[in-house]
């Protein structure tokens, strides 16, 4: 029993996947891919005009990003696969798409949810500097068009992707001045038995702390970011933070990277009307899904690090059972066991993520409950967190969307996008709730910013 | 047992602006608020505060309300960044500009006054206009405000004056008691009980007057409101078309803001959502009006349910039924402004039984001509066609 178009949304690891399998099972997908090529940010191709092979590019991953590349591209003939299209608005049985500077609609019978995550930041003084960037940012600057974000880099935070960018620039010949990680680190995990059930992913998490380490690059845990400095020129000059035991240092350079973590890209999902729940683990409210990954909504089903971070290989088991239980759904009852075993290889992967989630990396709630009053929190609307506190304190809000209401926190370009983290921490720190009592940003269309002229055309 | 004076269904600016001028007066007041304080239409509106271009029937209304604007200040501690920009309508054709020229005249005799424009003036003056216009007519005291902070700072203000502001307190049903009211609110096993009860419940009101008999057609609404980026700032006046097309301001910090046409409204689930097509037939509306906004990025759109009469107009004024229940609700998109003068007469009729400002024309009676003393409806005077001074345009509150 089929019921209209079988749309994807995303193509990193989860959406291909998806797109692979429904192809091998004889469908034809249609694949909506925001970027000009498929991969995701984290099998990131670069333009043509760069050429890097794959170990340069993708280091450990090069070979899975290959024969998922190849697998991809020998089936696009059997895929209606659509780069640089963005999905800008979604209803019950619709997508609004930007593609080629007009909006157009595309109806969808079922669709797989793959949009994948972006950097969860937490400002501080001097955030907004020109030569701050994000990790992701660094890595797209690097694997996209192969420039680094300066010459003298620090990149500080926590997470997975914090060696691992250090270990691209530093590859690349830039100058890694330090690793600065607010968390214990993937080190403190050698001390903790079992996790070696991470497997290949533990293994080279060690091996990029080491090799780093090797090359003679300064990498320390347990920092508590100070500020970062501003040079005669108004750019990045430094990077002042405290030690473990309070002694403060300062590292001259001209570029940062930072980021605490990921967080799920949800506002589809949210359009789409699906429920949400609280995730501690992650500390963000999630789309509800069932064990195949099927969403709230009948017709709507979830892979890939939009549904939780798991990283890319959970997102393409994640991807591939998504795109099962849209067969299983349309009368196609062969998929199983295979469902099953791919069920029984993401749990297996759960113990490890939370020990990175819980142990290794976990989100510093305190740093983001306590930014300086000063310190621009949401960017696009010029509101610092004192005002967020004030506003908290003579309104008595505990709602996030109240407080977006009263300060217009989270409604510009990015509509909170980067300042919800450590604006929801920030207003339960002052309201004295827990962060699930917030609630969340709701999600309004377009999800980014759409030019006036491209909706315009899709009318005339 | 506490006997309110008053109590308030409803925490939108009316009701909120209502408990301020009852707690005032000295009366004490209860306001009962399902939600929070201005979280539907009072506060998700486009924030225009228009007087041009109102029906007769509301012009007096509008007025009052329009000096309240004028010193928020001083009565609630913030002007919730009202500002006098002026609102320009504009004529597309040379009949839109002779209907303007006629509305001018009626304006006139409720001391409203506007400034024609002429075609050439227009592009002299306002040259970020696109072409094809043929006219505008200006209200230089009308302006915009920011809608999300008007009605909470109402209802901070009136619980400083004393008022029971209670939110998250769903009434489910109110009933003549005695010489007074009896509601009851949310799992209370004990009714709140008040001598004067005022219907302020929106999209919700016509529900709460059939629970007296004063059954009415309430439908609703959602306009689809868009907001661009923060851009240089270059207009002045708000915009209006004759028709009531599209309607598009500059608030201070750069953002357009801009309407055009209608989302999806779910009364029952307390639920709207903007339309996508909509959206985009409104882009094209605005870059027409404003053609430098086609290079601009939209970042949100959003709606909100606004409860809507047959004849566009509100209902307002006692109940025919019974004494000492008053309604105001039904603003059918263009309530924002009203809100704060709507409280003031409420507050009037519920402590005085009368007020200064004349509101005959909102009548519920004109839709019950049976019952009505008059058979008051501005429809049967006009007709369905009846030009601009007749008929609502939508033009953003």
């Amino acid at each position: 029993m089929t019921s209209g178009e079988i749309v994807i949304v995303g193509a990193g690891p989860a959406g291909m996947r998806a797109a692979i399998t429904l192809a091998r099972a004889g469908r034809r997908p249609i694949v909506l891919d925001e970027a000009p090529s498929s991969g995701g940010q984290v099998y990131r191709r670069p333009p043509p005009a760069i050429r890097r092979d794959a170990g340069a590019l993708y280091g450990f991953e090069g070979r899975r990003a290959t024969e998922l590349h190849r697998a991809f591209d020998v089936l696009k003939g059997d895929i209606d696969y659509r780069p640089g299209t963005l999905v800008w608005n979604a209803t019950d049985t619709r997508l609004h798409l930007l593609a080629e500077g007009r909006s157009r609609t595309q109806s969808w019978g079922r669709i797989i949810l793959a949009p994948g995550a972006m950097d969860r930041i937490v400002p501080l003084p001097g955030w907004t500097l020109p030569g701050v960037y994000t990790l992701g940012g660094a890595q797209v600057a690097l694997k996209a068009q192969a420039v680094g974000i300066g010459a003298r880099v620090v990149f500080f935070g926590t997470g997975p992707l914090l060696y691992l960018v250090a270990c691209q620039y530093a590859k690349a010949g830039i100058d890694v001045r330090a690793v600065l990680d607010t968390a214990p680190g993937l080190a403190s995990l050698e001390a903790l038995p079992g996790l070696i059930r991470g497997g290949r992913t533990f293994l080279k998490g060690l091996h990029y702390v080491s090799w780093l380490r090797m090359r003679g690059v300064r990498i320390a845990s347990g920092v508590r970011p100070v500020e970062i400095g501003a040079g005669a020129d108004g750019a990045v000059s430094g990077f002042r933070f405290e030690r473990p035991g309070g002694r403060e240092a300062f590292v001259e350079c001209d570029a940062i990277g930072f980021g605490f973590g990921l967080k799920s890209e949800t506002q589809l999902a949210d359009l789409l009307g699906l429920d949400f729940a609280f995730d501690h683990r992650q500390r963000q409210w999630l789309p509800v899904q069932d064990a195949d990954g099927r969403g709230s909504v009948p017709g709507v089903y979830l892979a890939g690090d939009g549904a939780r971070v798991r990283g890319a290989d959970v997102a393409e088991l994640a991807g591939e059972r998504a795109a099962l239980a849209v067969l299983a759904d349309e009368g196609e009852g062969a998929h199983r066991s295979r469902m099953a075993a791919l069920g029984a290889r993401i749990a297996r992967a759960e113990p490890f993520r939370r020990a990175l989630d819980e142990i290794a990396f976990p989100f510093p709630v305190e740093l983001a409950r306590e930014v300086p009053g000063d310190v621009m929190v949401c960017r696009c609307e010029g509101i610092d967190a004192k005002t967020i506190r004030n506003v908290a304190a003579a309104s008595g809000t505990v709602d996030i969307n109240r407080l977006k209401a009263f300060t217009r926190l989270g409604m510009g370009r990015c509509q909170g996008r980067v300042c919800a983290p450590a604006a929801t921490e920030i207003l339960a720190a002052a309201a004295g709730v827990p962060v699930e009592a917030v609630g969340r940003l709701r999600g309004q269309a377009p999800i980014k910013p759409m030019p006036l002229s491209a909706l315009a055309e899709a009318s005339s | 047992m506490t006997v309110f004076d008053a109590a308030i269904i409803g925490g939108g600016l009316a009701g909120c602006s209502a408990a301020l001028h009852l707690s005032l007066r000295g009366a004490s007041v209860v306001l009962l608020e399902r939600g929070l304080c201005g979280a539907q239409a009072s506060g998700v509106n486009y924030g225009g505060v228009r007087q041009q271009g109102r029906h007769p029937a509301e012009l007096p209304l509008s007025r009052r309300s329009r000096e309240i604007w004028g010193r928020m200040p001083a009565l609630i501690g913030t002007d919730c960044e009202f500002a006098m920009t002026g609102h320009l309508k504009l004529a597309l054709t040379d009949r839109q500009m002779t209907e303007l020229v006629t509305y001018r005249d009626t304006a006139e005799a409720f001391g409203l006054a506007l400034e024609l424009i002429s075609r050439d003036a227009l592009q002299r003056r306002y040259p970020y206009l696109g072409g094809g216009l043929a006219g505008g007519s200006l209200c230089a005291e009308d302006g915009q405000a920011n809608p999300r902070l008007v009605a909470p700072a109402f209802a901070r203000a009136a619980r400083r004056a004393g008022a029971d502001i209670r939110e998250n307190a769903e009434v489910s049903g109110a009933w003549p008691d005695g010489d007074g009211f009896g509601l009851r609110v949310g799992g209370a096993a004990e009714p709140v009980r008040a001598l004067r009860l005022i219907n302020v419940a929106g999209a919700w009101g016509a529900k709460v007057a059939s629970w007296f008999g004063d059954a009415v057609d309430e439908g609703v609404i959602a306009p689809n409101m868009c907001v661009t980026e923060p851009l240089p700032v270059f207009m002045g006046p708000n915009l209006g078309v004759c028709g009531g097309g599209i309607y598009l301001r500059q608030v201070p910090h750069g953002s357009v803001i801009f309407g055009a046409g209608l989302g999806v409204a779910d009364r029952d689930r307390s639920r709207a959502r903007p339309l996508g097509e909509v959206t985009c037939e409104a882009a094209r509306l605005a870059i027409d009006m404003v053609p430098r906004l086609a290079q601009a990025l939209l970042v949100r759109t959003w709606t909100g349910i606004e409860g809507c009469m047959p004849d566009g107009l509100p209902v307002m004024g006692p109940s025919p039924s019974t004494p000492g229940l008053f309604h105001a609700f039904g603003f059918s998109g263009h309530g924002f402004q009203l809100g704060p003068g709507v409280g003031a007469v409420l507050a009037e009729l519920a402590l005085d039984g009368t007020t200064p400002t004349p509101i005959d024309g909102l009548s519920i009676s004109r839709f019950h001509p049976a019952r009505s003393d008059q058979g008051r409806s501005p429809m049967a005077r006009s007709g369905p066609d009846g030009g601009m001074q007749d008929r609502q345009d939508n033009q953003g509150n």
